[in-house]
């Protein structure tokens, strides 16, 4: 073994990992946060602006409300791709490093 | 009067020759998945985790079936039929759990644990008594959830069935018995598997049916609506007022998900992280294609069959949905939506079942009693006989709750399982400090807080209980006994240091993010 458990986890490597994660994983959190919460207030606060009509019917809570799901896939999708692509790249790099 | 009235527009009620076919269908086609899944479950990991074998596409798949409930299918277009735009409010609040769920806890969970979510409170922590503060936590919560399910499975099934309550009840417990004892967590995927597909696809025709009445344009059904029903039932109305009830709500559906036990269980299905987040990437897109097109299918309810029948037929609006169906496809469709929710159903309660006897079998026996060493003809042996306790559990509850309003078990559910599980699970992964004592505390404070406020505040005082004024005065207690739990569980843990737990985080720390050592 090349790095002991102990040397790994004080490895600037490895601490830029788990801080990446952790980063990544609170900003999205914020973002679904603000994305939601936001929503659920502005009913909460301010109806009417919800219920002015954007087409002859339609109104403006209904895009909006579809608009709040679509955000939770597409947050959604973020993370996965970055973890995929980027997380698990360095995560198989720090394990074959230990193995070595 | 009333019900001759219906007699003349429904055929809900009575028995209906094309929902039995399209049911004894989907139990034969389940039940010889079963009997697949049987040859394939020889040991735990197979029977709790089915092999691990689980692709990203199947899991993501399994975990939207496990998710969508009869409460999601049948209660959100009831609740659009009804109450018009307030019925989506619900619908975007039971998606977003999902991507807290990925962002917070999906790697980590799959990485430490093995069958069960205790697996991973439990680390580096003292076995027993985080086993059993965890298993109450979530034996509790899948309990309540299990109430809920199965007293509306009696009752619907009883309506577009036509047969009794408690043979209802019976009949769910019986299939699903089925499934679980001899087809463990295989066939439990696989009949997630295959409801899923059904609701999706039964859910997909009947939107489609709907907009082909209005032109294909969702405009011409909400210029109907408004005329109809008038502009309000496209606006926001009565269901979100306080703010504090908002965001308290919001939080028990959001953090809720990552406390609901049989939803974590699926995560030790696939074989690694990856796949775990992947799955969660298609379920996130399964379950918010649902949402989004459940809304067309409650508006096309209100105007295609209208307020009055639907409200006749149930009070609590759960029928607009095969009313529907029934306007736009006559008997035979009814039968197929009728049998798609009995399958949805029985799915449910199967999940539920595998994640209650895991942790019966798998967090009390074998951690607790037997202090880790069992032989695995044993484990499987007490899993199978916990599962046949909880399943019997499941019939006498649905019917000791009979005819109750159950609505507020699902949010008890969320609320305990935001409040009991999900701070220890969190802080289990993320905090070297985290001690024995502060995740018991945490659990325990989360748990009986929560049940202690609903009980109080104006969802049972008033609405069950009858009595005038409510003590505690927010409807979901989540941002109360969520927030209790954290605190305590930080405050004990810094009361006093467990070395044993603090010297185990640097392997816990390199199975949660680099995965050496996951099983």
């Amino acid at each position: 073994m090349a790095r002991s458990t102990h040397e790994m986890l004080e490895s600037p490597d490895f601490k830029r990992l788990v801080r990446g994660k952790w980063t990544i994983a609170i900003v999205l959190t914020i973002v679904l946060f603000i994305v939601y919460y936001g929503f659920i207030l502005l009913i909460a606060a301010d109806k009417p602006f919800l219920a002015q009509k954007i087409g002859e019917y339609t109104t403006l809570g209904i895009p909006i409300g579809v608009g709040v799901i679509v955000a939770a896939w597409v947050l959604t999708f973020i993370y996965v791709v970055w973890a995929n692509r980027v997380h698990d790249v360095e995560v198989s790099r720090l394990v074959e490093e230990m193995k070595k | 009067m009333q019900a001759a009235q219906t007699a003349a527009q429904t055929v809900i009620g009575q028995r209906n020759n094309s929902a039995i076919i399209f049911f004894f269908l989907i139990v034969a086609i389940t039940l010889y998945i079963t009997y697949w899944a049987a040859k394939r479950t020889r040991s735990t990991k197979e029977f709790y985790a089915a092999g691990r074998t689980v692709s990203a596409f199947q899991n993501g798949l399994a975990l939207s079936g496990d998710y969508m409930s009869a409460a999601s299918f049948l209660g959100i277009a009831g609740m659009v039929a009804m109450k018009g735009y307030d019925g989506m409010i619900y619908a975007t609040g039971w998606l977003v759990g999902w991507p807290a769920l990925m962002f917070l806890i999906a790697g980590p969970l799959r990485n430490l644990g093995k069958y069960t979510f205790a697996d991973v409170v439990a680390f580096r922590l003292k076995q027993t008594p985080v086993r059993i503060a965890a298993a109450i936590g979530g034996i509790l919560t899948v309990l309540l959830y299990t109430i809920a399910q199965m007293v509306g499975a009696g009752s619907l099934i009883k309506l577009m069935f036509g047969i009794d309550y408690v043979w209802a009840e019976l009949i769910v417990g019986a299939v699903m018995l089925l499934y679980v004892l001899f087809g463990g967590m295989i066939a439990t995927t696989w009949v997630q598997i295959v409801k899923a597909a059904l609701l999706l696809g039964g859910v997909t025709v009947l939107t489609l049916m709907v907009l082909a009445q209005f032109s294909w344009s969702p405009g011409d059904l909400y210029q109907a609506v408004s005329a109809k029903l008038g502009q309000k039932a496209l606006e926001p109305g009565g269901l979100v007022t306080g703010k504090i009830d908002a965001i308290s709500l919001g939080l028990a559906l959001m953090f809720g998900l990552l406390g609901l036990p049989h939803i974590l269980m699926r995560f030790y299905t696939v074989p690694d992280a990856k796949a775990a987040r992947t799955s969660v990437l298609y379920a996130t897109g399964f379950i918010g294609y649902f949402y989004i097109i459940i809304p067309i299918v409650g508006f096309g309810a209100s105007v295609l069959v209208g307020r009055e029948l639907i409200k006749t037929v149930d009070p609590g609006g759960n029928m607009a949905a095969p009313l529907l169906a029934e306007v736009l496809g006559g008997t035979p469709f009814l039968g197929f939506i009728a049998a798609v929710a009995f399958a949805t159903i029985l799915a449910v309660v199967a999940g539920l079942t595998l994640a209650g006897a895991s942790a019966l079998s798998h967090d009390i026996y074998v951690n607790v009693v037997k202090k880790g060493v069992a032989t695995e003809q044993e484990q499987v042996r007490v899993a199978k006989m916990a599962t046949v306790v909880f399943g019997i559990v499941a019939v006498l509850l649905g019917v000791l709750f009979k005819g109750q309003n159950v609505a507020f078990m699902v949010g008890l559910a969320f609320a305990v399982a935001c409040s009991a599980n999900f701070p220890a699970l969190l802080m289990s992964i993320v905090w070297k400090r985290f001690t024995t004592a502060g995740a018991v505390s945490s659990i325990l404070t989360g748990a009986f807080l929560s049940v202690l406020l609903i009980v109080i505040s104006p969802t049972v005082w008033v609405d069950v209980l009858h009595k005038k004024e409510a003590l505690f005065p927010i409807k979901n207690p989540a941002i109360v006994s969520m927030t209790a739990a954290f605190v305590i569980g930080i405050l004990v843990s810094l009361m006093a240091r467990e070395p044993s737990a603090e010297a185990k985080f640097e392997d816990e720390k390199l199975r949660t993010y680099l995965a050496v050592g996951a099983e």
